[in-house]
């Protein structure tokens, strides 16, 4: 958990691509949950990705066009950018100053960085979100991205909202360090050592003896759930924003 | 030998090259693991020592050889080489003159060329050490022509005696207070304990090349 | 598998992956490395600055490297220690093989050294008529089954301890089959004793070596670095020309970084610091002392802005040990000296990308190897630096085999991609046919891969712009 300590009545909003595609509710009850929270959220809706499948695939000048593309939407203010994806935020707040590390544009992107907050992250330490549960009992276990883990440090944030809740139970899940096996384009160009890695996560997370695991990020979410369906498995992942909006609103 | 352009060749491509290196680099900060007294010093070494698989007997004095001797005994070691020359060698000779225990007592005085095929069949050996280091922890040994490399490390069981006034807290303090970098010969070494290996199902096993026991009397 | 025929990178991850036995013994064997150097390094803070220290002393190094490599030769010739330059494996065999015939040997006995490997200098050496005798316990119970090591420390990882007995009953004359581990070692240990004692060479590798007092390091648990570098008449050390670092209180803090990280050790039991032969007087010890410093490459790999952090590496293996691809496909399937993250970056850059490139596909970029990397090498960031380069559409790349993979089509795929992400009316229509399309995509190509272990993923008829229009959420 990193210390934050500025709070804004405004905040602007980025969906992430994969929750337009996929999970759009997902990313609304991200918004839903800040708005609750008194803040004012803006999202403009000419954003897009973050650019991070073409960084990771060795395309990084079609990368940056569209680093830039998100820089430019969302400038003209200071107000912290909420991603509601620890993956996502990493790329914005770490690869793109990366990025741009030799360019005139430096400057502009590392601005647009410093605002970059993931959702849990914002909502446990800046906003002091605090939430009452109205579900029933329920067992559950977590799976953290591993750039919420390793870039956003935001994993713990997000356990936090979840212990507030006090009608769930959180199991720890066996190896949580360990990659889902999405890797974004790495799932289509390896896919026996990501079928071999999605494998061995189900596994895993079966072995809580849980039904659900949360998680805050759909990219892992879309590879896993993908994986547990295909298995017929009762097993199935929900984002986290949109499981705390359903417990607290009973 | 080799080709006479290769040195060449390489330093000019790493002259070339070492342009591209940042030229200004932050210092390294110093790292110094955790200060100890010197009573702190003796007590984390015994542990550590301990902890590796070596035996530890602290001793007063002189007592060294009595409890040497002991071992000698109940483990049944038949021979014992040392380097006669040095304190602990002269200390044994005279020891051994008036009182012959069941070991027999073999002195280094060859090369190893003539002595070699010895060696290899002796149970134990016995050395000085330069001290201890308490973070880690290890024997300091600096092989001396009266002492060779190969006391330490051949002979089944390896004895070594230490000063627990030599006992550094690190190897860092080893470094700076031996003046190692001017005074080290030409063999210098750390040791913390029998020569082991993992290398069979991460199996921690003792004994694969060189001593099997380590035994370190600590002379306080 | 022999690290010098074809290389069919995919063809070797089926294999591993097929082979449930390897995963078993790799998962134990990394899990417990894992959770020892974990044990070791409890105390984040602390070891975020050992980090950083070694990090700076290494990087410190390379930004002074021949002007440490030539202090380190003229103190190591100052300690009688004749030094030998090899721009290639070719040179550096070679070299050995001229020390084996000066002094009539044909025996040697060999400490771990992956710059041997480098060399394949075994292979070698067995074409010459000479026998090179691996010590290390790993590497024998590996050289006794002709196989290359699949870890930079623990070389026979992906055996068991069945397999190794059975190596042992088939390959050793006269030994039976037993799982007893302890029977297995005084099997090995006297074969082992007996070569020390009648071997001509001794060889190793270094792990330091150090400019200030012309000092080389090794560091070891079981003692036969000792014997190779002590019994035997004559000693040769290989060293990879990186591995100098500047003086002696430079050690301390890498010599914990790298037992830490390989091994969780706070400590080896034998830190071996060598500098130079036996001295008149002295009983034992070899009489000639050789150090061969190796380049193949890497005064090449100095030369990229970027990619010279890889040469800060200390061989310590913990990225290994903590890589979900290595601990799933195994050492061999990256058929390669180096395996695991630190070879996926290293061995392109060896080796080319027209060789090796396929390595740079075998990460999910998850930051796991960079997370323990002792010295702090971006592991990730140089995976993606390669990938593009394997690509090189923009023609910007160093490397040999740049471009090998160039491809029009995936080129058009991120070009066509790069439009919906920055034209946003391309956007929108984008979104509005996936959601059409609901889950009656063809499974081909990408899509194939994908459902092979999953279902399709189906998109959303609504998009999330079109939920936050519709629930009246500020667009600017």
């Amino acid at each position: 958990m990193k210390n934050h300590s500025e709070t804004s009545k405004t905040v602007y909003y980025f969906g992430t691509c994969l929750a337009d595609m996929v999970y759009p509710q997902a990313g609304m009850c991200g918004i839903k949950l800040l708005q609750r929270e008194g803040i004012r959220v803006i999202y403009p809706q000419s954003q897009t990705c973050c650019g991070q499948p073409a960084y990771n695939s060795g395309f990084p000048s079609e990368a940056k066009e569209v680093a830039l593309t998100q820089v430019r939407i969302f400038s003209g203010s200071s107000a912290p950018v909420i991603v509601p994806s620890g993956s996502c935020a990493g790329m914005m707040k770490y690869h793109y100053p990366a990025l741009f590390r030799d360019d005139p544009e430096y400057f502009e992107v590392k601005k647009f960085s410093d605002r970059i907050y993931e959702l849990t992250q914002y909502l446990n330490s800046v906003l002091h979100a605090r939430y009452e549960d109205k579900g029933p009992p329920i067992r559950l276990t977590w799976h953290s991205s591993c750039h919420a883990m390793r870039e956003m440090e935001c994993t713990e944030d997000s356990k936090a909202l979840i212990r507030q809740l006090e009608n769930v139970e959180m199991v720890e899940v066996e190896n949580e360090h360990e990659c889902c096996g999405f890797g974004g384009t790495f799932s289509v160009k390896q896919p026996e050592i990501s079928a071999a890695m999605v494998h061995d996560k189900a596994e895993n997370l079966r072995a809580t003896g849980t039904e659900k695991f949360l998680t805050g990020d759909c990219g892992c979410m879309m590879n896993i759930n993908g994986h547990l369906e295909k298995q017929r498995s009762p097993m199935k992942g929900q984002h986290i924003a949109e499981f705390i909006l359903e417990r607290i609103n009973g | 030998m080799g080709k006479p352009n290769s040195r060449e060749n390489i330093f000019s491509r790493l002259n070339k090259a070492v342009r591209t290196v940042p030229a200004w680099y932050p210092d390294p900060s110093p790292w110094e693991p955790a200060r100890l007294t010197p009573k702190e010093r003796i007590s984390q070494f015994k542990e550590l020592m301990t902890a590796g698989r070596s035996e530890v007997y602290p001793v007063k004095g002189d007592e060294w050889v009595a409890q040497l001797k002991k071992i000698l005994h109940e483990r049944r070691i038949n021979t014992l080489t040392y380097g006669p020359e040095t304190e602990i060698g002269k200390v044994l000779a005279t020891e051994w003159e008036t009182n012959d225990g069941s070991t027999r007592l073999i002195p280094w005085n060859n090369t190893i060329e003539t002595f070699r095929d010895e060696l290899f069949k002796i149970d134990a050996g016995i050395t000085s050490t330069m001290g201890g280091i308490a973070d880690g922890a290890a024997l300091i040994l600096w092989p001396t022509p009266e002492e060779p490399r190969l006391l330490s490390l051949v002979p089944p069981v390896h004895f070594a005696l230490v000063r627990a006034d030599k006992i550094f807290a690190s190897f860092t303090e080893a470094i700076k207070k031996l003046d190692w970098a001017k005074k080290a010969p030409t063999n210098s070494l750390l040791i913390s304990g029998p020569s082991r290996t993992a290398d069979i199902e991460m199996i921690l096993q003792f004994g694969v090349h060189g001593p099997t026991d380590l035994i370190v009397l600590v002379v306080e | 598998m022999d690290n010098q025929s074809k290389f069919n990178f995919k063809h070797n991850v089926e294999k591993g992956l097929a082979d449930s036995e390897l995963r078993s013994n790799l998962k134990f064997a990394t899990n417990t490395l894992r959770a020892k150097r974990k044990a070791l390094f409890a105390d984040p803070e602390e070891t975020h600055a050992l980090r950083e220290t070694g990090r700076n002393i290494k990087a410190r190094v390379l930004s002074r490297l021949p002007k440490l490599l030539g202090k380190l030769e003229k103190n190591c010739i100052r300690n009688g220690i004749r030094v030998h330059w090899a721009e290639t494996t070719d040179e550096a065999n070679q070299l050995v093989l001229e020390i084996m015939d000066k002094h009539g040997a044909a025996k040697m006995v060999k400490g771990k050294s992956m710059v041997s490997e480098e060399m394949h200098l075994n292979s070698f050496l067995e074409k010459k008529g000479k026998t090179p005798l691996e010590t290390d316990l790993g590497e024998f119970i590996i050289q006794l089954n002709n196989e290359p090591p699949s870890h930079i420390i623990v070389p026979a990882v992906h055996k068991n301890r069945r397999q190794i007995a059975r190596i042992f009953a088939d390959k050793i004359p006269g030994a039976t089959y037993t799982e007893d581990v302890d029977t297995l070692l005084k099997t090995a240990r006297k074969i082992l004793r007996e070569h020390y004692r009648t071997a001509h060479i001794g060889l190793s590798g270094v792990n330091f070596a150090v400019a200030e007092t012309g000092t080389l390091c090794l560091v070891e648990n079981e003692g036969n670095g000792r014997m190779c570098t002590t019994v035997p008449p004559v000693h040769v050390a290989l060293m990879g020309l990186e591995k100098v670092v500047e003086k002696l209180e430079d050690v301390p803090p890498l010599y914990r970084l790298l037992c830490g990280s390989a091994t969780g050790q706070r400590i080896t039991t034998y830190f071996n610091m060598i500098t130079g032969p036996r001295k008149k007087g002295e009983r034992d010890g070899p009489t000639e002392v050789h150090l061969i410093i190796l380049d193949n490459g890497r005064s090449k790999i100095l030369a990229d802005g970027q990619l010279q952090e890889t040469l800060r590496c200390i061989r310590c293996g913990t990225c290994l040990n903590h890589c979900p691809v290595y601990t799933r496909i195994g050492g061999h399937a990256y058929q390669s000296t180096y395996p695991g993250p630190i070879g996926t970056i290293l061995m392109p850059q060896l080796e080319g990308l027209d060789k090796k490139g396929a390595l740079v596909t075998a990460s999910s970029l998850c930051n796991a190897c960079e997370e323990v990397c002792p010295v702090m090498i971006p592991i990730p960031e140089l995976i993606r630096r390669l990938r593009n380069e394997h690509w090189d559409m923009d023609k910007k790349g160093v490397l040999k085999g740049r471009g090998s993979k160039k491809s029009i089509l995936e080129a058009l795929v991120w070009k066509t991609w790069k439009f919906t992400c920055t034209i946003p009316w391309i956007n929108r229509i984008q979104l509005k046919l996936m959601g059409l399309s609901g889950g009656f995509l063809p499974e081909i190509g990408p899509l194939k891969a994908w459902t092979s272990v999953r279902t399709k993923p189906v998109f959303s008829k609504k998009s999330l712009k079109d939920l936050a229009k519709k629930e009246g959420i500020r667009h600017g």
